[in-house]
Order: C-alpha cells, then structure tokens, then sequence
C-alpha cells in the first residue's frame, strides 16, 4: 500500500513540474526596456555614450548569466585554493563581473583583448569553457594553457592574456592594434589595465605611439581603487585616471552598472573604428576579494567599505533588481538560472580535480620553435626534455 | 618615520632612477624593487646610469650610496614572474655590485656592508628564505665584508660552491656525501657574486682538485660559467 502511494506521489509530483513551468512562461514579460543610465565625465570629447540604453529580455538573461558564472567561478577558485588544489597566484575578480561582461557586449569577438593577470572573467567571456578555466588553474591537461599556464597565463582566440608584468600588456596592446590597421579588417583592441600600472612609464610610451599613429586601440583602466594595497590616492599625483591619455580622448564609466560599461564600449569602439584614433576608458569598479589570495583584502580598507559596494553597488544586484522591476524577468527564473551556474561550476571543478596533470615529458615544450625538437637540459645533467613545437 | 620610509607608485624604472637622483648628491637611498622578476624596467637605469656615473664624471659625482633590495630566487608557486634569479644579467656589468645572503644573521651584515659600501649595490633576498629561516641576530649593528666567501664546512675531496637558498642544499648534499659515499666536501657560500672572492674559490680547488657549483638561474651564461672558466684559467 505505502509503496503504491509513493508510487503515486511520484507520478503527481513529476506531473506538477509541467504545469508550474507552464505557468512561468504564459506569464508575460516584456521584451524590453529602456533605462537611464550614469552620464560619463568627458575629457576632450564634444559627446558621450547615450545615457539612455535599451535592454532586450533576452539580453539581459544572457548578461545575468554570465556574470553569474564569472562570480561563481571566481568563489569556486577561492575554494578550490583553500583546499590547496589550486596553487600558486591567483587573483579573483568577483565585483568586476560588469567590466568583463559589459565591454565583451560592445565588442564583436573578431575584436581583440589584452589585459593584465585578473583575468579569469575575461578568458569566460572571451568564449573559453569555465572546465577549461577552471582545469587551467589546477594545472591539469584539460586546462586551456595545458597546465602549463596557470591563473596569470591564460589565453583565448582573440584574447592575448593572461600577463604577469604589470603594464607590460599595453605596449602589447597597442601593437595588436597596429596590426588591426593594417589588416584593414575594422577591427579594434580592448587594451586593459589597473589603477596602479597606470603609473608604469611604458603605458604613456603606447599612448603617444597609439595617438601618433591613429591606431585603434581602447585603452581601459579598470579602476578598483587599490592598486595591490596602496590605495589610489597614495600612488598617483591625479586620480582622473581617464585624462591621464592628456591628448587621447577619455570617459569615466561606472563600471559596476554593465549598462553603462556597454554603451561606453560600443560607443569607444564606434570612434576607434572611424579612424580617429585612440579613445581612453576607465572603469570605476571594485573587488570584494583582496589583491591575491594570499592578502586578506582588509588591512588597507574597512570591511564596512567591501559591505557597502556589496549592498549598494553589486553588478549582479542591480542587473536582477532592473530587470524584475521592469517584467523582463522573474525572480524565480533568475534562481533558476543561479541553480544551473552553479551545477555547471560544480561540474567543471570536478573534472578540474580529476583531470590528470599534464605528462613530465611536456616540461619543456614550446621553449623555442623548432624543427628538430630542441634538448633541453632539466635541473640536472640526467634529466632531458625534448622542446617540441 | 614616514618621511623616511615610503611606498612609490609602480614604476621600477621611476623608482630606481629616482633613487639614483637621491644618491648623486649624496644621501642614502635604499631602493626596493617588489621581486627580482621586476627589475628589468630598471636595468637600464642600473647599468647606463648607476654604474657608470663614477667612472664617466671623472670621480665628480657618484650613487654609490645607492643600494636596491630584491627578493629573489624560486619559492616554490613562484612560477615564471616570482621565481627568477637574474644574478648574472648584472654580473656583466662594471660599476655595481651583487650581493646574494644565505641567512638572517648574514643578511644584516652583508645589506647594512652594501649600504655603507661606496659603491651601488644590488641585495637580492632569498625570498623563500622569508619565512624558513629562523636564527639568532644580534640586534647591534654589524657588517660582513663583501667581495669575501665563506668556507662553511671543511673538505678535502671536492668543492662545493653556492649562494643564496642553494647554499642550504649543497650542505645537505655535503653531509650525505660524507655519510653514503664517504666524500668530504668543502662548501663555499660565495656571498657576494660581482666582484666575486676569487682567491677563495680557487685556493679550495686547489686543496681538493674537483669543483661544483650549483645555482638556481638557468645553465647557459649563469653564473657558474664564469667561475668554471675563471677557475680553468688560474
């Protein structure tokens, strides 16, 4: 008898699924919506991005999906390092979720990008796997660098990393660039850096190159306030990092509002792919976590102040809080999508602990380029690796 | 005090060039680069304008009261940009000098001798050393010369040299070649690389007629070449 009842509720229990989902979508939701969006400060610009931006349903499930999935992937790495399975550096960018998710919306992905080693967000939307980001960072075979990469050293079609040298990208940047030109296919690079590498020498040698030449490049500084721990006002003379390009023109976004980070890059990248030249954003964004997992993040700021972004200005928060107060989505369809991201993170970290580690025999590959593969000696004279490539 | 010991904005290149400034005229500068890895924006400034002011003023103007701190060496998931040891880049190069310690003790000695050496100096820290070193420092100050090796430990059948962390392994080397192979080694902590104690080095080779070295940089031009040949010659 108990077993037909349970039989029973079975069925009845499976029958009811169909109908909720049956309710959710004769529910109606609007298509879009329009919003208003932070004017940005200009610097030698006539005008700015539109502070009015329509935001499709479909859109904005997307973009709430993937910063959820960067958050994730980001909390799941934290864990993943306490364990002690991941190791080495690694530097989470979970509060910047709107940068990496808003600049990849303005951009096409035959676009270009290149930014410094908080980059686990930007190899996501740059079209790599989180299993593959995750598998990168345990050092196994399954990793997008082979394991060979690690967390700084990540890399994806169309994205140069993943680099460890602070400023060293921009140059770099500006390069791509160069060659964006004179491939003539209109496409432009997204050169990324942080408020404390804005101070490196070799940033304002690419502005002046990039100026001279009229390449189209976007430099972004993603503006945290703390470069490593030294807040901004202690480490540069002028803190409107967007005028620091002095003669390239400039915007300051709100980079925890993804909107605005969208609409400041398409509208970037419309002057760059005009031919003007070079065009300087800085994000004003923060991270919750500190510069590394091995700072705490709280002995250069107030706990008060992590509390405060949290509440007031978290990217995911405000996406979610437009887009149920204007019927493009439901709260419980939001949850639902937060139940897949995280099924998918704890997928992707299973197969990033499974995963064997790359075979000793690949140590010294990709050394040189070279046909016959190249000797190289190990850490003793009986130890040989071939350097394949 | 604040005014003495202050945080500069990122800029290797700024930070040792400027140090440089501050010791032209004078006033001690002690310059700190974040990792080793980093001191390549600097090179230039260390090796066209540190090492060469004396020399090209005539002995008018000098930085010698310029030392610059490094961490350096592997430390495990240090990996490409924690890891380097960029010793011999500066070896090449007349004017400065390199300074590697082995210990705390040897440490203070060898910074507080590079700070009060009237020449530039660049101290690189084991950095893995930072947190597995404990010993006994003597809270006065006190200096250990430079240019000067020490024989740790005595031999007669081969010679060992090393700096830095190194150091630490090839006494472990030593002892368990003493105890399974019945081979005495002579262990020799080079301390300062550039200009490097010669007479030393050679004076145990000639004792004990076989020479190792052992560093943690890569093989081809590391510093170990320019003992093994310098050691040839003699």
């Amino acid at each position: 008898m108990r077993k037909m009842l349970a039989a029973v509720s079975r069925v009845l229990g499976v029958a009811q699924k169909p109908a909720s989902r049956v309710l959710v979508a004769s529910r109606n939701f609007a298509n879009d919506a329009t919003f208003e969006i932070k004017k940005c400060d200009l610097h030698r610009l006539e005008e700015g991005p539109p502070v009015t931006t329509v935001l499709t349903r479909e859109d904005g499930l997307k973009y709430y999906r993937m910063m959820q999935t960067v958050r994730r992937m980001e909390l799941k790495a934290d864990q993943l390092y306490k364990q002690k399975i991941i190791r080495g550096f690694c530097h989470l960018c979970d509060g910047q979720e709107a940068c990496c998710v808003g600049l990849e919306a303005g951009i096409n992905p035959t676009d270009h990008l290149i930014t410094a080693y908080r980059a686990h967000g930007f190899t996501f939307t740059r079209g790599l796997s989180v299993r593959e980001i995750l598998a990168e960072l345990t050092g196994r075979r399954g990793g997008c660098a082979k394991g060979k990469g690690g967390s700084m050293h990540m890399y994806a079609k169309n994205f140069y990393g993943g680099n460890g040298i602070v400023g060293a990208q921009v140059p770099l940047g500006a390069g791509i660039a160069l060659a964006c030109k004179y491939n003539g296919k209109d496409e432009v690079c997204l050169t990324l850096y942080g408020d404390g590498a804005a101070n490196q020498g070799q940033i304002f040698e690419a502005y002046n190159m990039a100026a001279l030449w009229k390449l189209p490049c976007i430099f972004i500084c993603e503006n945290n306030r703390y470069g490593m721990g030294t807040s901004v006002e202690r480490a540069a003379a002028s803190t409107d990092y967007y005028k620091r390009g002095d003669f390239i023109p400039g915007l300051r976004v709100d980079g925890m509002d993804i909107l605005c980070v969208r609409e400041a890059t398409r509208f970037a990248a419309a002057y760059c792919r005009s031919g003007k030249g070079p065009i300087l954003m800085e994000l004003q964004t923060y991270r919750y976590h500190g510069h590394s997992m091995s700072d705490p993040g709280v002995s250069y700021r107030t706990r008060e102040e992590i509390q405060e972004v949290r509440s007031k200005s978290d990217p995911i928060m405000l996406l979610k809080d437009r887009m149920v107060n204007s019927n493009l989505a439901s709260v419980e369809e939001l949850k639902e999508i937060d139940v897949e991201v995280r099924k998918e993170i704890e997928d992707a970290a299973q197969f990033a602990t499974a995963d064997p580690e790359p075979p000793l025999e690949e140590l010294g590959y990709h050394i040189y380029s070279s046909d016959p593969p190249f000797e190289v000696r190990g850490a003793n004279q009986w130890i040989k690796f071939k350097s394949i490539s | 005090g604040k005014d003495r010991v202050f945080n500069t904005p990122l800029c290797e290149q700024g930070i040792v060039g400027f140090g440089i400034g501050i010791a032209v005229t004078g006033a001690t500068a002690i310059a700190e680069i974040q990792f080793a890895d980093y001191i390549f924006p600097a090179f230039d400034q260390i090796v066209n304008e540190a090492a060469k002011y004396r020399y090209r003023s005539g002995d008018l103007f000098n930085c010698g009261s310029l030392t610059i701190r490094a961490p350096w060496g592997c430390v495990g998931h240090g990996a490409l940009y924690h890891s380097q040891s960029p010793e011999a880049f500066f070896a090449h190069c007349p004017g400065i000098k390199v300074v590697v310690p082995r210990s705390p003790f040897q440490a203070k000695g060898l910074l507080l001798s590079c700070i009060e050496d009237k020449n530039p100096c660049i101290f690189f820290e084991p950095k893995i050393l930072y947190r597995a070193a404990v010993e006994q420092v003597p809270v006065e100050p006190y200096n250990i010369p430079l240019s000067q090796a020490e024989v740790i430990q005595e031999g007669s059948d081969v010679t060992l040299v090393a700096w830095g962390t190194q150091v630490h392994v090839i006494r472990e080397v030593a002892s368990m070649a003493q105890e399974k192979l019945g081979v005495s080694c002579e262990v020799i902590d080079l301390r300062t690389i550039l200009p490097w104690d010669v007479d030393t080095v050679c004076k145990s080779v000639i004792k004990t007629g076989r020479l190792l070295i052992s560093h943690e940089a890569p093989l081809t031009g590391g510093f170990a070449s320019e003992i093994s040949s310098t050691v040839q010659v003699a």
